[in-house]
């Protein structure tokens, strides 16, 4: 470049030099640590794939049959299938009321002076490790709950469907019980979720269902639910996605019974992670690969919510900014 | 419609009779019920705990070497190893993940703008969190320990999988906080980006990011599933984290819980006071540094 | 019960003891001139604090049965303030208190017992920025009168259609009905909000500066509105452009504010109050005059 005859000489050079290298090499860097989660996601995908090929390959559309059994080399996952999304269905349905009623009350209800210890103790919930809600699930809670299940069973023996619920038999370590602790893991981050969505609502909105004589209750059915409910949704698809992948809390008192497809939620079962979990010290070869191969889908559904769950947000905010 | 000028009956005030005081006051119970009913489990839980492990607590505990199962009083034996691989392994993971977390969250926020790569990368980020820990265990198996073996730093790169996206996020959210007038000041001095970013934006940032460091660490140290197949728990302390198997407090708590003999799983509920105590410690130093030592907040 | 007082003029409009014997002379269109109606509300020395902040001293005043009657005066003077005291909507802000009486119709809107929901269902409010729900055009008129009970399909039609051509908006919506609210032009929205109170079929309706938000021609539908519909409510507006008040208000109230030295605070008072054409072509307070020639803003 040539130099500006009108600036003092000897700066025109500096003035038209390229950034330092150090700064473009940060740059580089920042970009590469960014890149690495994109990165990893890809590896993730490709690697556990080529681990579990050998189990696509010789199962084929198989792997969607009940019948898993190592020992006579049958892998077939629907059993594990049907426990994720019975679990974590259990999970959100528990859960649900649950964390928008709590959003509900920190947002609209109480004073916000209150409003910081209460937020408190919801997070402790998210505090204790996965591995300790199942030590207390399986020594404590599943001996206890079980007394329950039996006098409900013995109850609802011979009525039409909630016998087939909740009918004997019964066990301590069942899928309910597995529900009953992933709802437990899965309300603080569908609350604190909830409660961001909610507390973005106008003031004003609220005012003016307020100003027609509504009650609190009224104000929040008619004012805050229509503007916040997109983003609920994905806070409950988000809650989902944790319960299906919430692993060692499941796996101990999830029962760890293999092929149990049935309508009774009191019985002993089991689910993708939880059978992952216990089962693959012991595998090897195909046993193994189908192992992964349950990591694999895993990682595709979670996926899956996870994207719709974001969207679902996102596309509410959007549509909030935008009117 | 209204009322008429002539002589008028001074207007009825009081709540609207019928049922919509009730459903009001229904639906607040209601969602109060929904915070006792989150309560209870936890209270039931710290209680058990507490109660069960408190008398297995000792120094001797928490610094003496395992003993088999099957033998009582839980007296003997400790969980020295599961403490240090705890220490070990989520250390190694912190020390990889955070500047690499925190590096991303600068591309993300000051180089990266509105392009598409950024939303893209932020986006994702975000859906990595959903990921399950246990297959962030089963990648690094597939990609590591089958050619490397099982070792503390496989563990570490699981858990490292974890931590990520959490800590960019949390430091994304941070750095977004710091006001531009800062960068334009140091700008306008003539600093590059680099320096600003490193210097004055990073800086200002640097309580929430902790912060957010700190709740992903205190997440890490609890995660069971990840360290399965990396570390492949053991008995024996291994301070050589980058090679053999290795232990840590959730491994052993939940090898401890299959186990049928009670002094194993007194000594589990002694672990599981640690491990707690440990998430707690660390929970609470999050919320010191928050309310300390941010700057900026929302 | 209260008689309905005739010939208040001379005793409470102005603070002044000049005689008040000024006519109105304004020949405003559609505005009732001759003896007043009934009071509808009767503040005494009310005073507003949000905790211990004196945001309002001592405001006296009525207002008086199918009437506009408008609040004016600079800003953060606490016309808005004292406006939803007239609603209870003060509530909703939390630290803050009123003393003194507010009788709405011979009752005490804030004697122990009485419900903000009732008083609210009699006392609508229309706010600055239009805040239709994120609901559909039908669904916000009919949000009112479905919390008040009423379910059945063919008397919601009817409401909503009586709602909607008082608020004069019937016929640019009647073929979208389903749409959403949020879809409506600013004026349309705020007639939408309009529509929305006066479907509870209140007795009076507040207006805190509707029009401020829009543009001229939307501000022009809206006061023809107010001329149309004054015959059946009882219509109080927050303005901060006069020429808005001498264009629709029977009556005006002045607010200014009083500057506190010593705390360095900021007080609202009433100055003057008096029938429109009064306090704009012969104002008798020195700080009204300043105000509405337009020498102090």
């Amino acid at each position: 470049m040539k130099a500006d005859p009108a600036s003092p000489a000897g700066s025109a050079d500096t003035l038209s030099q390229q950034r330092p290298l150090g700064d473009r090499g940060f740059q580089l860097l920042a970009l590469a640590s960014g890149l690495l989660v994109l990165v990893i996601l890809v590896l993730i995908a490709v690697t556990t794939s080529q681990q579990a090929a050998s189990w696509f390959s010789t199962e084929g559309l198989k792997i969607f049959t009940n019948n898993w059994d190592p020992a006579t080399n049958h892998f077939g996952a629907l059993s594990f299938i049907y426990g994720t999304a019975l679990t974590a269905l259990i999970a959100v349905i528990i859960a649900v009321p649950v964390s928008v009623g709590i959003a509900l009350l920190l947002t609209q209800v109480v004073p916000y002076r209150w409003s910081r210890p209460i937020v408190y103790v919801v997070d402790l919930l998210a505090v204790v490790p996965s591995v300790v809600w199942g030590l207390w699930g399986i020594l404590v809670f599943a001996p206890w709950i079980q007394h329950i299940y039996a006098s409900i069973a013995s109850g609802v023996g011979g009525i039409p469907v909630l016998g087939a619920l909740f009918g004997p038999p019964t066990s301590g370590p069942s899928f309910f019980t597995a529900g009953i602790i992933l709802a437990f893991m899965i309300t603080p981050i569908v609350t604190s979720l909830s409660r961001e969505v909610i507390a973005t609502v106008p003031q004003i909105d609220k005012e003016g269902a307020y100003a027609l004589g509504a009650t609190r209750w009224e104000m929040i059915t008619g004012a805050v639910w229509p503007h916040s409910q997109g983003g609920v949704v994905g806070a409950v698809l988000l809650g989902l996605g944790r319960a299906m992948g919430e692993t060692i809390a499941a796996a101990l008192v999830i029962g760890s019974a293999s092929n149990v497809i049935t309508t009774h939620l009191f019985v002993p079962g089991y689910n993708m992670p939880a059978v992952i979990a216990n089962q693959f010290g012991e595998a090897s070869g195909v046993f193994r690969s189908a192992l992964m191969g349950l990591g694999v889908l895993l990682f595709v559904f979670t996926i899956i919510i996870n994207v719709l769950a974001r969207g679902i947000v996102e596309r509410s905010a959007r549509r909030k900014r935008g009117a | 419609m209204t009322a008429v000028a002539a002589p008028q009956q001074a207007p009825d005030l009081r709540e609207p009779k019928g049922w919509r005081r009730s459903k009001n006051r229904i639906m607040t119970v209601l969602m109060v019920i929904a915070f006792v009913l989150t309560i209870i489990p936890l209270g039931f839980v710290l209680f058990t705990v507490i109660a069960k492990g408190a008398s297995i607590i000792s120094w001797q505990f928490l610094t003496g070497s395992p003993i088999p199962p099957n033998v009582l009083p839980a007296g003997i034996g400790g969980m020295w190893p599961a403490v240090l691989g705890t220490l070990l392994i989520t250390g190694l993971a912190t020390l990889m993940t955070v500047p690499l977390g925190i590096l991303g969250a600068i591309y993300l926020n000051e180089y990266g703008g509105r392009n598409w790569l950024a939303a893209l990368i932020g986006f994702m980020s975000d859906v990595m969190t959903g990921v399950p820990s246990i297959v962030m265990g089963l990648f690094i198996f597939s990609i590591w320990v089958l050619h490397f073996g099982y070792s503390g730093l496989a563990g570490a790169f699981a858990l490292g999988c974890l931590m990520l996206p959490v800590v960019i996020r949390s430091s994304y959210e941070m750095l977004r906080l710091v006001p531009d007038p800062l960068r334009e000041a140091s700008y306008a001095l003539g600093a590059t980006k680099s320096r600003v970013t490193l210097t004055v934006v990073l800086p200002a940032a640097l309580g929430g990011i902790v912060s957010g460091a700190l709740l992903a660490i205190a997440r890490a140290a609890g995660e069971t599933a990840p360290l399965l197949f990396t570390i492949l728990t053991v008995t024996q302390a291994n301070p050589n984290v980058f090679s053999g198997p290795n232990t840590s407090l959730p491994s052993q708590i939940f090898s401890n819980a299959t186990q049928p003999y009670t002094g194993a799983q007194d000594r589990g509920w002694g672990a599981a006071l640690t491990l707690i105590a440990i998430c707690f410690i660390l929970m609470i130093a999050a919320r010191i540094v928050t309310a300390r030592f941010t700057r900026y907040s929302r | 019960m209260e008689q309905p007082e005739q010939n208040v003029v001379a005793q409470t409009e102005t603070k002044m003891p000049k005689p008040a014997a000024l006519q109105d002379t304004r020949p405003s269109e559609g505005a009732v001139a001759g003896p007043t109606g009934a009071e509808v509300f009767k503040s005494k020395n009310v005073s507003i604090y949000y905790s211990s902040f004196r945001a309002v001293t001592d405001v006296s005043l009525s207002i008086y049965e199918n009437e506009i009657t408008a609040f004016i005066g600079p800003s953060g003077c606490g016309k808005t303030t004292v406006l939803r005291t007239l609603n209870r909507m003060n509530d909703l802000v939390p630290g803050a208190r009123v003393q003194g009486e507010v009788h709405y119709r011979g009752a005490s809107l804030y004697a122990p017992g009485v419900s903000p929901i009732s008083v609210r269902r009699r006392i609508g409010m229309v706010f600055q920025k239009p805040n239709p729900f994120p609901k559909s055009i039908y669904d916000n008129v009919a949000y009112g009168p479905r919390i008040n009970g009423i379910r059945n399909k063919a008397k919601l039609d009817e409401i909503v259609e009586n709602s909607l051509h008082q608020a004069a908006l019937w016929d640019e919506v009647k073929d979208r009905l389903n749409k959403s609210g949020l879809g409506l032009s600013g004026g349309q929205a705020q007639r939408l909000c309009i529509a929305r109170t006066l479907a509870v079929e209140p007795d009076v309706v507040l207006m805190d500066e509707p029009c401020s938000a829009l543009d001229p021609i939307a501000t022009g539908r809206i006061e023809d509105l107010m001329r149309e519909i004054k015959s059946q409510y009882t219509i109080v507006i927050v303005t901060h452009n006069m020429q808005q008040a001498t264009r629709v208000s029977d009556r005006t109230a002045f607010y200014s504010v009083l500057r506190d030295e010593k705390s360095d605070t900021r007080t609202g008072v009433l100055v003057e109050y008096g029938r429109t054409a009064q306090i704009f072509e012969d104002p008798q307070d020195s700080r009204t005059q300043a105000y509405v020639t337009g020498r102090v803003g």
